[in-house]
């Protein structure tokens, strides 16, 4: 048995949660994972990784197999009504009463929860998501961008302590994205910590403190998010050349660099996810036109979260033969 | 924090009703239309032909409960059961499974409304019955009451069915395949003694019978069958409801993956 940190430490602890659906099929495999209270925490992973689950079974829309939840330091199945009112759920996809105005349908959330009605604070909620002057709008008549906002505004109604934010940020463009980022943080100013899921990295490095890394059911790391980015952050560049080479210059022996077989590409992958990569490949280019040796294109990527996963995979498997 | 949130309950009811009346059209209009239609055939055309009308009650008069409650079975069953099965269709339930609310807010909500659309429903009924017949009612607390007991029982009834049903075929096929008939063959428009045997024996099996016979009762006094049969049948399908609701929330049947 663990011993357990002050109660104020973690906001939710889950332990050895597991989910198998009717079918069969298990979507989470004995997930243990603990969050912070105040945090912005990013849950990682690929198309069926069990991120919609996970918050599902937090939330009360998915029945736990096995495991065990503890919000606020009390069990969730047994107090699950008080302890409800101070969750709130962005879901992943976009449903509600499409024909409610906006403001009316943020009233009935707040309603729903059991508190009495603040039309000030509605205001608050929905001039911070820009959603003020749509207020008496249907919300079928907003983009979908709005529309997600307006599901933010709704689970904000009722001043909920921890956030759970479904792929935030699916459908929305890079514009508003930047602003939902913003958004985000301000909630974590107010005090309220945001659990979100996401496919993409660079919004989880932009936005998380902690990083968790879902596939397949399975949490395979947690760590904060500069640790993660460390660790995991690969830039990978090819350099066409108009003449091949014979073999690589010794200028370059310093680098993660290797050339093809006929000569013709320089292929680097090194770095360390926070720019290290990137000032390589600017270096190495310089260094060539420096030595006269002309090339033609350039292709240079982050690593993907698909790159990552077969790491860590690899590094585990390694970890375990040695 | 007490069992009961009476402000979750009531934005539940109040959602209800305000979609309610989104489509006034649809849920008001067209059954008193429909109603109207069967005074003029039943009451008017064929009554007409009847001198001695039903157990000593004029033939228009005499359809006037059994109308009442074809419409009371259909709408309360139709208005629950879209109720809860329309936010199960497009996802907005998430809201209502995540939110600190049990089985006694969301019935109190869901039912209540749908009883209320039903009581304001059997007012506008009873009201368009006055332009083709004369009538009264003989015991009106009564009826009210046993209105009421019949609007929560199938509101109830609805509501399971919104929550048993998977596709929007399901969710009308029981309206129309069992309620509807059964209610045309309960002594809707007719006094269940005129069948002969064995027809009357097997129409003593079709719980609408009760029903029909139990609100008849209360608006003249007169009935085919045991009016505390009917009571006691119509509270024991209310019981029934409720426990299998209670039962279906505890296992979250159909509501919770
Ligand atoms: N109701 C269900 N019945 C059966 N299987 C389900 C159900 N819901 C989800 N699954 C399966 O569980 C797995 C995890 O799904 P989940 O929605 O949690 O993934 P996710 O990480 O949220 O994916 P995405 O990034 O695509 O949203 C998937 O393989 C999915 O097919
Ligand atoms: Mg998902």
């Amino acid at each position: 048995m663990t011993v357990h940190l002050p109660a104020m430490e973690n906001i939710l602890e889950i332990r050895g949660l597991t989910k198998t659906y009717k079918g069969g099929f298990t979507a989470l495999n004995g997930v243990d994972l603990d969050i912070r209270k105040g945090e912005i925490f990013a849950l990682l992973g690929p198309n069926g990784a069990g991120k919609t689950t996970l918050i599902g079974a937090v939330c009360g829309l998915v029945r736990p197999t096995s495991g065990t939840i503890q919000a606020f330091g009390e069990d969730m199945g047994r107090h699950w009504r008080r302890l409800r009112a101070r969750i709130g759920l962005v879901p992943q996809e976009l449903a509600t009463d499409m024909f409610e105005p906006v403001m009316r349908s943020v009233t009935h959330s707040r309603g729903l929860f059991g508190l009495s009605p603040d039309p000030a604070r509605i205001e608050a909620i929905l001039k911070s998501l820009s959603l003020w002057d749509k207020r008496d709008t249907q919300i079928r008549a907003l983009s979908g961008g709005m529309k997600r906002r307006v599901l933010i505004a709704k689970a904000m109604a009722h001043e909920p302590e921890l956030l759970f934010l479904d792929e935030p940020t699916a459908g929305v463009d890079v514009e508003l994205r930047r602003d939902m980022w913003q958004q985000i943080a301000e909630m974590r100013e107010r005090g309220t910590t945001v659990i979100l899921t996401t496919h993409y990295i660079e919004e989880a490095e932009e936005m998380a403190d902690r990083v968790g890394i879902i596939r397949q059911g399975e949490i395979l790391m947690v760590d904060d998010k500069d640790a993660i980015m460390k660790r995991l952050g690969r830039t990978e560049a090819h350099i066409v050349l108009t003449e091949p080479l014979s073999a690589l210059p010794d200028a370059f022996s310093n680098y993660p660099i290797t050339i093809s077989d006929d000569g013709l590409t320089l292929t680097y992958r090194g770095g360390d996810g926070a720019g290290q990569g990137k000032a390589d490949v600017a270096e190495i280019t310089k260094a060539l036109t420096r030595q006269g040796i002309d090339y033609q294109a350039i292709d240079q990527h982050e690593s993907s979260l698909e790159d990552i996963f077969v790491d860590l995979v690899e590094g585990g498997r390694q970890e375990q033969m040695a | 924090m007490s069992l009961f949130n009476a402000r979750s309950a009531g934005t539940i009811y109040k959602q209800e009703l305000l979609r309610a009346f989104r489509t006034a059209l649809q849920s008001i209009l067209a059954p008193v239309l429909t109603t109207s239609l069967y005074f003029v055939v039943f009451g008017a055309a064929i009554g007409g032909q009847m001198q001695h009308g039903m157990d000593g009650v004029n033939y228009g008069a005499f359809i006037v409960p059994g109308l009442l409650l074809l419409t009371l079975l259909g709408e309360s069953t139709s208005n629950a059961s879209f109720g809860i099965y329309m936010p199960r269709f497009t996802g907005a339930i998430y809201e209502l499974l995540s939110a600190p609310v049990g089985v006694a807010e969301t019935l109190a909500g869901f039912v209540g409304a749908a009883a209320t659309k039903s009581l304001i429903l059997a007012a506008i009924i009873l009201t368009t019955a006055t332009l083709f017949v004369d009538y009264t009612i003989v015991h009106p607390f009564y009826a009210l009451g046993f209105i009421l007991l019949v609007s929560a029982s199938f509101s109830l009834f609805g509501f399971i069915l919104g929550i048993w049903a998977d596709s929007f075929e399901k969710l009308s096929v029981v309206p129309m395949l069992i309620l509807m008939p059964l209610t045309f063959l309960g002594g809707t428009f007719y006094s269940i003694d005129m069948l002969p045997q064995p027809w009357r024996t097997v129409a003593l099996a079709n719980p609408v019978v009760y029903l029909v016979n139990g609100l008849r009762w209360t608006f003249y006094g007169k009935s085919d069958v045991s009016i505390w049969l009917s009571l006691g049948l119509t509270l024991a399908f209310l019981a029934a409801c409720v426990a299998l609701i209670a039962f279906i929330f505890r296992t979250g049947w159909r509501l919770r993956n």
